[in-house]
């Protein structure tokens, strides 16, 4: 499939397991495409090349301290760098569980398992991992469910699977159209891919 | 050193929904007011254009509308044994940033409070007993009244089009309107909204249950609308877009769309934005404010000297202002005392959610606004009997699907994985057959929950932040344990085939949004020493000084804020305009 560009904040491995991962988060099956051809990992790359990335808009002012739950987050680290210690440390989780293996070259059921570890916390570094695994099924659904301008929910693949019709912004002709599907389908920020000429 | 200025009339510090209305009622009367706004200039067709607005990750997710931590944020605790913290991002709330504050992206649920709410103490001692009122709970009357407040709200609904129907015209009980509400002059402005299917399902179960449903006051409108300013306003298109969003249309009432076409053409009125106030100040007396000084983009310092200062911004801020200028008595939690940070309290969010036979259920979730749909109010404040049951207040019932833009909204029961195949069909099975009714519950005030600034953590400018110290009170933690049972019968009795009942449990939490309804810590009352500001919003300490906002609520009601919010910005102008500027000084004697 072609590619926007080249990767802008990962490096080859990176991206390598970002696209592996976004594709167990949401496989491919007979509802959609997988993570990896909706874009997520695209839509994570160019997230973290810009003022997601590195949380200029968040309070980054010390001292850090680590707080109850309930007092939110308190990571130092801005969100590219929590990326790449996370994945390091990923990294070397699958290498010695799986016969130095990593995590790209792990058998579907494998990979789920790391995955499903690391949601539980059953991981070294457990707290930190666990943190990134939230911030990587976020990002991972913000991927697939955002407007197809960020690179993501290509083709809009994501709305048209659950039935959201997206940006048409008048419903008026059909509110009181009570427990009728609506029948037109999606439309994004830049229009529809049926609208423009095609790839 | 600051730059100082020429002396204007007014300063207004915060160019949202209170700010706007003051200014425009000040200007009317003649005098030249200065709108000092700490964010960005923002107006419909350039900043919320149908081009872009509606876009989930830009405005739902990465809040694009919302205050920036890194210009200013909060520090947050339980209680006062922890060491607070600041919100690195915002979670619980979304305050507002930027011309038209958080009415730029609010839902539209216009309420008034009712009558027993601005007499809350007092109710509740007469009904029950004073010695039914726990010991910790702080709440208080006041200091003014429904009547007073009556004509207020009167000219907020038809400043901002509300949409609804009337349940208490003069005293005389309307069919299809809220019984409860205390008795209104004339009828809303425009008429309900139509409704989609799953409101129209909540409110003919409600109905055969004995409940009295009506449509939910709205700030979304059903009709094109002149206001009485002569600015023009659209139709709701229920596009699904709208809390945590501007509006394109035109349809969801602002700042921008009800005040500004015509506040921003007047010579007596000026507006400096990414202009941030440092401090309010005094002479040497410490009773008469002489203006601010403030902050622009550029670093620059400037003094405006002022002979009235309007504090409008958002609600901690208003409070944290005051502290940082030195103005009244710091409350004290441990011996009780001061009152600028007593009484901040929040809103208490309850919810029962149905899953629903998607053969049998389609409620196409996404069309909707955040006003949009019915409600109930016989589970609100104290319109049922609390004597048996332990504990006050409840809330607003209602349902009022906000859209369902996907990254946020895609319900999946319980139990089922967060990712992965199951998780997908999941999501794909109850995406158009899921709705919840919410129960914006009460929050009363506790000596516990307070405002104070922070000891240890600062803003991009040195100052030290306002530190939150709140938790729910056990009292309101039982409030949301009965009315969830409730709203979680009716939602069996609509048809759910599974049912999730979300009462608020636990400790406050600032990681899930909840509600920007913060309130109290500058609250009015009819007694110095347990308020910050008297029945017109004036600061008893300094009479040239007015604390405009939810700041004021001495505890919140089971009903979003922002109807008593435009109405106590009529009540302080109207107060100006006709008791201030013939007598300056303070206009209640104590």
């Amino acid at each position: 499939m072609e590619r926007p560009g080249p990767w802008q904040f990962f490096t080859h491995d990176e991206a390598a397991a970002i696209e592996a991962i976004v594709d167990r988060l949401i496989p491919r099956d007979e509802l959609s495409v997988g993570g990896k051809d909706a874009g997520c990992a695209d839509f994570i790359d160019r997230q973290l090349r810009g003022p997601f990335g590195d949380s200029r808009q968040l309070y980054m002012r010390p001292p850090f301290a680590k707080g109850m739950p309930e007092q939110g987050p308190q990571s130092p680290l801005v969100s590219a760098q929590r990326y790449r210690a996370g994945l390091a440390v990923l990294d070397a989780c699958c290498k010695q569980n799986f016969s130095s293996k990593n995590f790209v070259s792990l058998v579907p059921a494998e990979q789920d398992e790391i995955l499903q570890r690391m949601e539980v916390g059953r991981v070294p570094d457990a707290e930190s991992q666990q943190a990134f695994f939230e911030l990587l099924l976020q990002n991972t659904m913000e991927g697939f469910f955002a407007d197809p301008i960020y690179g993501g929910n290509r083709d809009m693949v994501a709305w048209k699977m659950i039935g959201f019709p997206g940006v048409r912004y008048d419903f008026r002709d059909h509110v009181e159209k009570h427990n009728v599907k609506y029948p037109l389908p999606p439309v994004g920020l830049m229009g529809r891919a049926d609208w423009t000429l095609q790839r | 050193m600051p730059t100082k200025l020429r002396r204007t009339d007014v300063v207004v510090i915060g160019l949202g929904w209170s700010g706007a209305i003051l200014a425009n009622e000040l200007t009317d009367e003649g005098l030249d007011v200065v709108a000092l706004e700490r964010g960005p200039w923002r107006d419909t067709a350039r900043d919320l254009s149908i081009n872009f607005v509606p876009d989930e990750l830009r405005y739902g997710i990465r809040l694009d509308l919302v205050l920036r931590p890194a210009q200013q944020t909060f520090t947050v605790r339980n209680n006062a044994g922890q060491t607070a913290l600041p919100m690195r991002e915002f979670g619980s709330f979304h305050p507002g940033n930027g011309v038209g504050g958080a009415g730029v992206h609010w839902a539209g649920i216009t309420w008034r409070f009712s009558p027993a709410d601005f007499r809350l103490r007092s109710h509740l001692s007469e009904r029950y007993g004073a010695a039914a009122i726990p010991a910790d709970m702080t709440i208080q009357d006041w200091g003014t009244s429904y009547q007073e407040m009556e004509p207020y709200y009167d000219r907020f609904e038809y400043l901002a089009g509300i949409s609804g129907r009337a349940g208490n015209l003069r005293g005389m009980l309307q069919d299809g309107g809220n019984s409860f509400e205390g008795a209104r002059q004339r009828d809303y402005p425009n008429p309900p909204l139509k409704l989609t299917y799953g409101p129209k399902l909540f409110a003919d179960t409600a109905r055969s249950m004995g409940y009295r449903p009506f449509p939910i006051p709205s700030a979304l409108l059903s009709r094109p609308y002149i206001n009485p300013l002569g600015v023009a306003m659209g139709e709701c298109t229920f596009c699904g877009f709208c809390t945590n969003y501007g509006c394109a249309n035109y349809s969801k009432a602002s700042a921008q769309t009800t005040v500004l076409p015509v506040l921003m053409l007047k010579p007596n009125f000026k507006v400096r934005t990414e202009c941030e106030v440092l401090r309010i100040n005094l002479d040497k007396a410490g009773t008469t404010a002489t203006g601010v000084t403030y902050v622009d983009s550029s670093g620059q310092e400037w003094e405006q000297p002022a002979d009235l200062v309007i504090v409008c911004a958002f609600m901690l801020d208003n409070v944290r202002l005051l502290l940082l200028s030195g103005i009244g008595r710091p409350f004290d939690f441990r011996t009780g005392e001061g009152q600028v940070g007593r009484n901040f309290s929040y809103q208490t969010q309850n919810s029962a959610q149905g899953f629903f036979d998607n053969k049998r259920f389609n409620f196409n979730p996404f069309i909707g606004g955040g006003a949009t749909g019915m409600a109930i109010d016989e589970l609100n404040n104290d319109n049922f009997d609390h004597g048996p049951l332990g504990f006050f207040g409840g809330g607003s019932t209602r349902c009022a699907p906000i859209g369902a833009a996907p990254i946020l909204t895609r319900p999946i029961p319980p139990g089922t994985p967060r990712w992965g195949a199951g998780w997908k069909k999941a999501t794909v099975d109850n995406y158009l057959s899921a709705i919840s009714v919410g129960c914006e519950s009460s929050s009363y005030s506790n000596r516990n929950n307070f405002l104070d600034l922070d000891p240890t953590y600062t803003d991009r400018l040195g100052r030290p932040l306002m530190r939150i110290t709140f938790d729910f009170p056990e009292n309101d933690l039982r409030m949301s344990q009965y009315v969830t049972g409730k709203v979680a019968e009716i939602v069996r009795n609509m048809g759910a085939s599974q049912i999730v009942a979300r009462p608020r449990t636990g400790h406050w939490s600032v990681v899930p949004y909840q509600s920007t309804h913060t309130v109290g810590g500058a609250i009015m009352g009819a007694d110095p020493s347990s308020s910050v500001v008297n029945k017109y919003l004036q600061a008893w300490d300094v009479a040239n000084l007015f604390v405009v906002g939810a700041s004021a609520f001495p505890q919140n009601s089971g009903f979003n804020p922002t109807g008593t919010v435009g109405a106590l910005a009529f009540k302080a102008a109207d107060a100006i305009r006709n008791l201030y500027l013939k007598a300056p000084g303070p206009l209640v004697r104590t």
